[in-house]
């Protein structure tokens, strides 16, 4: 076994067998990076208040308690199909001042509550995260999550 | 220590050591924060907190790392470091940057990609970082003996910087960006990290046991083989739900049931290098952390990450604390455990003393074991609890939680004994200078 299975021939097993998958990754990859821009998010085109509302997102690190399709902290809600739970996916307005009146009612400061923190935002931003997140919810996410708790 | 410019790594460990304690101290107020939400809410509310958490913990085991190749390469290439200097100034920038994200985050100013919150300069130094460390080890490495543990340490040390760019990619579409995200996440502590992990683990089993380095270095060609050939498209799993296509729910699901193989393989390796080992070593403590290390990166990693990987299960438990119990003892048994068996190791010999703190040190590794095991459990009860209530019969997030309370306390207790396993590893390691229990009178013959 030894003779045979040398330490050389399991270098080369590992380098060569390694290539080979990242190979296959690299094009798998290629296949999804189209397969998401001409398919699963194609459902309504990526705007400028689109944009902007990431960057809101990501500006005060929302991730860091609520879920984006499953992916951040388990601390508070999924958000990926939020407006899905509210029923205003297809009224932008709607979205815009549910998401607006809950998010001024925060912190709730209610004790034994989680809490949420009051953010500074503009109207602009808080349309342009209402609509981000409604663009986030028309993706094609393979029917997850399996109802609209989230 | 054989050569004068591996003391560079003292100073990588005690820094990794300082960001370890506030890591533990930060999910330690995480976790009291479940379960009295009110706790500094306004002041340094829940996200802060975690990404001082995750972010001291991603910061502290790369130091680890970093220390951990300074230390071995010179060693295994049979030479002084290129440049202790450069060395020194690689700690330098990253200490800044680590502060300076820190403060940052105090101040409300991140990012908003999850681990990736650093600010952009903060990146750019990283980058830079980066760039010297691989520079100056490679030189080493490259001047002097090869081996296999220096050859796959740098391979994945390389291909773990090079991951880096990814940092710097976020297309404005959130599933790009997700998709681009895990090429960091992913490929770093299921693909690069791994090879790291088996180097450092391949380096300590030849010292601790003494095994002939033809034996060992097989064994670790193999071990990383399975890893990479599992772990590359074992990425897959993070592409069920998040705008890819269909055909990943099969490639995740059969390539990361794979990634359990090698970190059977990496316990099993450790095991049987003890076995077969005629080297009895005194320093006691390296060799439980490193038989702890693969034997509990075997459940968080692979039994753990099994439990939920596949896409017929994932679905329903995709995002609750099922994932959250199996990141915590995931990262502790392959990581956190093995960076602080690296430490018990080549501390004494940086500050040239004896193994002089086994009996603490031990007794900090059940503690933090013993807590780290009890958290997961409890996670497990309340991510199925969750699974059950909100994915099945679809009541909202909050009711479920609410109802989850107990389950959080008892989180919460382990997260204590975690804590003081943790200051007590670090006071053995740091204060402490003789042994606290008197050894028995048989002799041990001296290893290496």
């Amino acid at each position: 076994m030894s003779e045979i299975f040398t330490k050389s021939r399991a270098r080369n097993v590992f380098y060569g067998g390694s290539l080979f998958f990242v190979v296959v990754f690299v094009a798998l990859t290629a296949q999804s990076h189209r397969y998401i821009v001409k398919t699963s998010t194609a459902g309504a085109p990526i705007t400028e208040e689109i944009k902007l509302g990431k960057e809101v997102w990501e500006r005060h690190s929302c991730i860091n308690c609520h879920t984006l399709h499953g992916e951040g902290a388990y601390f508070a809600p999924e958000v990926g199909n939020v407006m899905t739970r509210w029923g205003v996916i297809e009224d932008p307005e709607m979205a815009y001042e549910v998401l607006k009146g809950w998010m001024e009612a925060q912190p709730s400061g209610i004790e034994g509550r989680r809490q949420m923190p009051h953010f500074e935002i503009t109207e602009e931003e808080m349309r342009g995260l209402a609509e981000f997140l409604r663009w986030a919810d028309q993706t094609n996410t393979q029917n997850w999550p399996p109802n609209d708790a989230g | 220590m054989k050569y004068q410019s591996q003391s560079v790594a003292k100073y990588y460990f005690l820094a990794a050591a300082a960001l370890f304690g506030i890591q533990v101290l930060g999910g330690l107020l995480a976790g009291w924060i479940y379960i009295s939400p009110n706790t500094l809410s306004e002041i340094l509310p829940f996200n802060v907190v975690r990404m001082i958490h995750t972010n001291a913990l991603i910061v502290w085991l790369l130091l680890g790392f970093f220390g951990a190749a300074y230390y071995l390469v010179p060693e295994e290439a049979e030479r002084e470091l290129f440049s202790p200097k450069l060395a020194y100034i690689q700690l330098i920038i990253l200490l800044v940057g680590t502060l300076g994200a820190v403060g940052s985050y105090l101040v409300g100013i991140h990012g908003g990609r999850e681990f990736l919150e650093q600010p952009l300069w903060v990146k750019f130094g990283i980058l830079v970082a980066a760039v010297i460390f691989l520079v100056n080890i490679s030189l080493t490495a490259l001047a002097g003996r090869k081996t296999a543990i220096t050859n796959i340490l740098l391979m994945g040390l390389w291909l773990l910087c090079l991951l880096w760019v990814f940092a710097f990619i976020n297309p404005v579409n959130l599933s790009l960006d997700k998709m681009y995200w895990w090429m960091v996440v992913h490929l770093w502590v299921e693909a690069t990290w791994e090879l790291v992990m088996a180097a450092i683990l391949g380096f300590l089993m030849l010292k601790l046991t003494g095994v002939d380095r033809e034996v060992v270095e097989k064994w670790l060609y193999v071990i990383v083989a399975l890893a990479l050939f599992s772990g590359i498209l074992g990425t897959g799993h993070h592409f069920y739900w998040i705008g890819t296509p269909g055909y990943w729910q099969w490639i995740g699901s059969i390539f990361s049931t794979l990634e359990v193989i090698p970190f059977f393989a990496m316990m099993t390796f450790a095991f049987v290098m003890v076995w077969k080992g005629r080297k009895n070593h005194p320093n006691r403590a390296a060799l439980l952390w490193s038989l702890g290390s693969s034997t509990v990166a075997f459940f968080g990693a692979g039994v753990w990450g099994f439990l939920h990987t596949l896409h017929g299960v994932n679905y329903y438990t995709h995002g609750t604390q099922i994932t959250a119990a199996h990141g915590h003892l995931a990262f502790y048994g392959a990581y956190v455990a093995l960076n602080l068996g690296m430490f018990t190791y080549a501390m004494p010999q940086l500050l040239k003393r004896a193994p002089y703190n086994q009996v603490l040190n031990m007794a900090s590794f059940w503690l933090m074991t013993g807590g780290m095991a009890f958290m997961t459990f409890t996670l497990t009860f309340a991510g199925t609890i969750q699974t059950h209530m909100q994915r099945i019969l679809g009541e909202y997030y909050m009711d479920v939680q609410d109802q989850l309370d107990l389950f959080y306390i008892m989180r919460f207790g382990s997260g204590v004994a975690v804590v003081l396993g943790a200051l007590l590893f670090l006071y053995s390691m740091t204060v402490v200078r003789r042994e606290v229990v008197k050894p028995g009178p048989a002799a041990v013959p001296a290893g290496e």
